[in-house]
């Protein structure tokens, strides 16, 4: 028996974004979803010293969506999802702001847990989008960090190991 | 355009933006750059900003028609080239 297609929705927008709204319309769109798993990511203080007065998010338009489609496909290959949401803002943001939405619909948890992390640690090492920190000293580019490299690495060595098979990135 | 040489479209973006001074560029690349590993040495020739964000120890991305590539990934004609630095969304 195959499943339906899963159903993937991409959106980049400067716009904020409403969790409920989101859930709503993919629980009424599929009655044979039994669990949706959401991240939220929220714009934090990403400095200790607390003076960071706004967030600017670059993207490259036409291969972030293209990107973020090809994150979620891979994700649907993996766990049998019936639909995947993911809303990412871009623009000038402010700290307890949110930035990205990631729904990740099954009949059952497990898969709507897992698929969601994947989704998130692929997001944050092959989705173009840069950060840049606004401070009262000035703006200044925040940088990779090496734990995302490794978080999205984790995943290829599960998938390695489940599947038999390193050909997924 | 001569005769075996390519016609590609550059974009740059980020830290790169900002430290290039333009968003992107149409070059001819000179006879016998085939790869993106050649595209960046020629690149990286240029000197200053362009020496220092492309032959030190800074890291950085390339994508070939919006898919990332390794330095050995063949170019072609008329091929869209970003150079980015590593993503930091989410």
């Amino acid at each position: 028996m195959s499943l339906p297609p899963t159903d993937i929705r991409i959106t980049v927008q400067p716009e904020d974004f409403d969790l409920a709204a989101e859930l709503s319309a993919m629980r009424q769109a599929d009655r044979g979803i039994g669990a949706v798993a959401a991240f939220v990511g929220l714009v934090r203080d990403l400095n200790l010293a607390a003076d960071v007065t706004a967030l600017e998010l670059e993207h490259y338009p036409g291969m972030t969506e293209r990107a973020l489609h090809t994150i979620c496909d891979e994700a649907a290959v993996r766990w049998p999802l019936h639909a995947v949401r993911v809303i990412h803002r871009v623009g000038k943001l402010h700290p307890g702001d949110q930035i990205v939405l990631v729904l990740t619909a099954s009949a059952h948890r497990h898969a709507a847990y897992e698929s969601n992390a994947f989704v998130m640690d692929y997001l944050k090492t092959r989705a173009p989008f840069w950060k840049k920190e606004w401070t009262p000293d000035g703006p200044r580019w925040i940088e990779a960090r090496e734990s995302d490299q490794s978080a999205a690495t984790r995943w290829h060595d599960i998938v390695a190991h489940t599947y038999g098979n390193t050909d997924h990135d | 355009m001569s005769e075996g040489s390519l016609r590609i479209h550059l974009r740059y973006f980020a830290r790169l933006r900002e430290q290039f001074g333009r968003d992107g560029e149409t070059l001819d690349l000179p006879p016998g750059i085939e790869t993106v590993a050649g595209l960046v040495a020629h690149l990286a020739a240029r000197g200053e900003v362009w020496a220092a964000e492309l032959a030190g120890d800074r890291v950085f991305r390339v994508a070939v028609d919006q898919d990332m590539v390794g330095f050995g990934a063949l170019l072609h004609a008329g091929a869209e080239v970003a150079i980015f630095p590593p993503v930091t969304g989410g």
